[in-house]
């Protein structure tokens, strides 16, 4: 059990919670996440910490509203405790001196993205972020991305806010103006297939933090396997990072559809019960 | 005591002589009492196997002679003193009998039921040699591990006073609860550091409760909690804390039996399409997750044909899992034939008698599915048996140009299982094999660096309960002598 100390909102869809895990704020490095249960028969979804404060022992975690698993943490108050929570899992980030970094960021993977800006801008990289969204209202922590990047780019498919264009335009303006040394992309996997088809064109190495469905996420059962230049990988305990040019991203997008309707029917389920109370 | 006396007592050797050995012998083996095929092949928890009734126990353990040598007690691992225990169920005192038990065994009411007993204790039984079926001492043993429980009656074994030292458990599978239960008897305080979220290893998220009831092992856990061991849960040594900072945190001693809890897979062509999962995540999922329970967030597929690739107990329960999650077609594929199947007979048995298919000598060499990436047949090579391989077992070889295409709209792989790579990684010093094991001294469970024993899968691969709480024995003992030594 873990004790939530604050909660704030980003956005409707987007909140920050504060919570208490001494040993978890001692431990983690940018990069590792971990494993969040809500209720007794709550699922474990993974997600990644944001920031630590080893003062008061509590870790940070930004949650974007998904499907039921989410929005039950989300519905959770200061003063509540999350059920289940476990880690620093998976590898932490390696963070260097690299120069200029583009952080290529989209949809779920915004929040996550977070800590590793602030972990690259820390080591003395030039950072420059780009955010993307389908529309104005989807763009989310731009201010928080600001604290910590050099600049902040943000690009929306109808034009409604920043400049029009998908986060590759955005990618690719900056590749062209100036010399990118390497380029962090995490999102939903299509994006990051784009990404990182357009980064291998220049010829800019690319990480990408890969969001696989996850079970128990310390590398036990597999459902998080991809395949990284032809060898099967464990997200959980091999990532989430690797070199996005060796990922086989259409092998992940079709696995990551394996449960959408499941999922559609279990978040219906928890509609229901939500209206009838 | 040693047996010897225990057999000459005299209650025992009265006992003995009540009735001639053949007419023991005369008596047909006792039938576990089982839920009908049918009916038990649609429900999910209840357990298959009933218990024997005491007026069963007692017919059955009259069908032990009582040996002079009991070779059935070398056949058991961690030697329990077998005909003890089933004499004091014939003279109808089954807390005595359940207290011998206790005496060796941590969990007998999980090894009465999950033990290959067939391969063990029963196999090495003097019935045998007579062309007589073994005493069925697993089902006595379950019975006597169960009439103590449900009595109310749990002795909660005498702890010695307290010594403050601090020892840890890394892993609450049987070789990490047998290690805890024993150092809390000898003083220690004892804390069992677990990754999950549940207390009990594969007990919990690996056997189903139609074969070994949760409650069942809850109960043990209660009990060691009872003695003063302390469990932490969701926490993953290597990972939110090191074996470094349980050093400086003082612990003395560090147990580790973090077991083999690493899928293997095949590297067949489609083993990574939606639908083909190992049988550690489709177990977890519906073990541990609860996931096939309508108020569980967690998802799972409900394959209406589906196979599994392996013949050991995980297969067993995986494919027996999937006809209670109402598949029309459960399909064990396997390369070698059912006489070289791992799996304990019985689960076999039950799950023929439940309607799954048996694909033998049949071996995946491909996976096939559909736009939408989701299998929908498997592509089998059909094999024969050819020499008898390092194991012993007749290696199984393809059958030139014969294989045959079967839907599927699941698939569960279930070829074994690697050590917890963490631990062997995380730590300076420790031997591993190439297997990734952890090497110790057979004798103390000690490894390279003296502070870590280990036991269990970590350090066998996949082998079985007894084994691994025979391991958490046996270091708990050499542990306690090593630091009193220094
Ligand atoms: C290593 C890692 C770190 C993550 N860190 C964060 C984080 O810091 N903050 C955060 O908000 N989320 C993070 N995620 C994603 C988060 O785990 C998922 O959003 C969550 O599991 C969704 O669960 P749900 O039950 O609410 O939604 P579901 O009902 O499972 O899904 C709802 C919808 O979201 C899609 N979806 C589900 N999981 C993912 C995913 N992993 N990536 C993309 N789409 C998905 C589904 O296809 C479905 O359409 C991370 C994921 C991984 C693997
Ligand atoms: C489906 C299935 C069916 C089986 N059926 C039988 C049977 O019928 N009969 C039989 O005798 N055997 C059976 N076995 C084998 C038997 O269960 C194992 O041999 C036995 O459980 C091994 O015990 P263990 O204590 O070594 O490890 P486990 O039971 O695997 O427990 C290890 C524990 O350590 C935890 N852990 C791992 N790493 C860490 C870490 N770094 N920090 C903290 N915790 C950690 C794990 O989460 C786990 O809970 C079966 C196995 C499976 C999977
Ligand atoms: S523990 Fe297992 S092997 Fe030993 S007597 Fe009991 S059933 Fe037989
Ligand atoms: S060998 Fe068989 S008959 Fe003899 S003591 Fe053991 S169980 Fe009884
Ligand atoms: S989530 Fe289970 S192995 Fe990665």
């Amino acid at each position: 059990m873990n004790k939530i100390v604050s909660k704030e909102y980003f956005s409707t869809n987007v909140i920050k919670f504060e919570v208490e895990a001494p040993l978890i704020a001692k431990s983690r490095k940018a990069g590792h996440f971990v494993m969040v249960k809500v209720g007794a028969k709550g699922e474990r979804i993974p997600l990644t910490i944001a920031d630590a404060d080893l003062q008061k022992g509590t870790i940070t975690l930004v949650v974007q509203k998904m499907g039921v698993s989410s929005s039950k943490l989300c519905a959770l108050e200061a003063g509540d405790f999350i059920t289940d929570m476990v880690g620093p899992l998976g590898r932490a980030t390696h963070i260097e001196n690299f120069g200029t970094v583009v952080c290529a960021c989209g949809g779920v993977g915004t929040a996550p993205m977070m800590p590793i800006v602030a972990a690259l801008k820390e080591a003395g990289n030039r950072v420059i972020t780009v955010i993307a969204a389908r529309t104005k209202d989807l763009i989310i922590l731009e201010e928080q991305m600001r604290i910590n990047s050099d600049e902040v780019i943000v690009m929306t498919d109808d034009g409604s806010y920043g400049t029009k264009g998908l986060v590759t335009n955005g990618v690719e303006s900056v590749i062209n103006r100036e010399k990118v040394d390497l380029c962090v992309t995490i999102g939903p996997a299509i994006m990051m297939k784009f990404v990182s088809q357009l980064t291998k064109k220049y010829e800019v190495p690319t990480l990408a933090s890969l969001n696989t469905i996850m079970v128990d996420g310390t590398g036990m059962c597999g459902a998080c396997r991809v395949s990284v230049g032809g060898k099967t990988k464990f997200v959980c305990v091999d990532g989430p990072e690797f070199d996005a040019h060796l990922v086989d991203f259409d092998e992940m997008l079709m696995r990551l559809g394996g449960y959408k309707d499941i999922e559609r029917e279990e978040n219906e389920h928890y509609q229901a019960l939500l209206n009838s109370k | 005591m040693n047996i010897n006396a225990e057999r000459s007592e005299t209650w025992r050797a009265e006992l003995r002589s009540a009735m001639k050995a053949k007419e023991r012998t005369e008596i047909p083996r006792v039938h576990m009492p089982e839920l009908d095929a049918e009916y038990r092949s649609h429900t999910r928890t209840e357990e298959v196997n009933l218990g024997l009734t005491p007026e069963q126990a007692l017919l059955e353990a009259k069908r032990c002679l009582d040996c002079a040598n009991p070779t059935c007690m070398e056949g058991c691992p961690v030697g329990i003193c077998i005909p003890t225990f089933i004499k004091n169920i014939e003279r109808g005192e089954f807390l005595e009998a359940a207290k011998t038990l206790k005496e060796t065994s941590a969990l007998p009411a999980v090894c009465g039921r999950v033990c290959p007993q067939e391969k063990q204790c029963e196999e090495r039984c003097i019935h045998l040699k007579m062309n007589k079926e073994s005493v069925a001492i697993g089902h006595l043993e379950r019975f006597a591990a169960d009439y103590e429980r449900e009595s109310g009656n749990i002795s909660v074994p005498q702890v010695a006073p307290a010594n403050d030292i601090k020892i840890a458990a890394v892993g609450s599978g049987p070789a990490g609860l047998a290690f805890a239960g024993d150092m809390a008897k000898s003083g220690y305080e004892v804390v069992v550091f677990e990754a999950l979220h549940e207390i009990g290893g594969v007990l919990k998220y690996g056997i189903p409760e139609f074969r070994l009831p949760n409650d069942i092992v809850d109960v043990e856990i209660q009990n060691l909690q009872a003695m003063g061991v302390h469990f932490v849960t969701n926490c993953v040594v290597g990972k939110t804390i090191t074996i470094k900072d349980l050093e400086d945190d003082g612990f003395k001693g560090i147990f580790v039996a973090s077991g083999a809890g690493l899928p293997r897979f095949m590297n067949i062509k489609g083993e990574n399409l939606v639908g083909v999962m190992s049988s550690n995540e489709y177990l977890t999922r519906v073990n541990l997750m609860d996931a096939a329970s309508p108020d569980s967030d967690t998802p799972v597929f409900k394959g209406k044909k589906v196979a599994v690739i392996g013949g050991g107990n995980t297969a067993m329960d995986s494919i027996r899992t999937a006809k209670r999650l109402g598949a029309d077609r459960a399909m064990i594929v396997y390369r070698r034939s059912e006489k070289e199947m791992p799996a304990r007979l019985e689960e076999v048995k039950h799950a023929k008698e439940e309607g799954i298919e048996f694909w033998t000598l049949h071996n995946p060499i491909e996976y096939i599915g559909n736009e939408q990436g989701r299998v929908t047949h498997m592509l089998l090579q059909v094999m024969e048996l050819g020499e008898p391989d390092a194991s012993g077992r007749r290696s199984p070889v393809e059958v030139a140009g014969k294989t045959e295409l079967i839907e599927v709209d699941e698939v569960i792989v279930s070829v074994g299982v690697s050590p917890n790579p963490l631990i062997p990684q995380s730590v300076k010093g420790l031997e591993v094999t190439k297997w990734g094991t952890v090497v110790v001294n057979n004798d103390t469970m000690q490894s390279a660096v003296p502070i870590i024993f280990a036991g269990g899968d970590i350090v066998r691969g996949g082998a079985t309960v007894i084994l691994a709480m025979g391991d958490g024995r046996r270091a708990a003992k050499a542990m306690d002598e090593w630091i009193n030594k220094n």
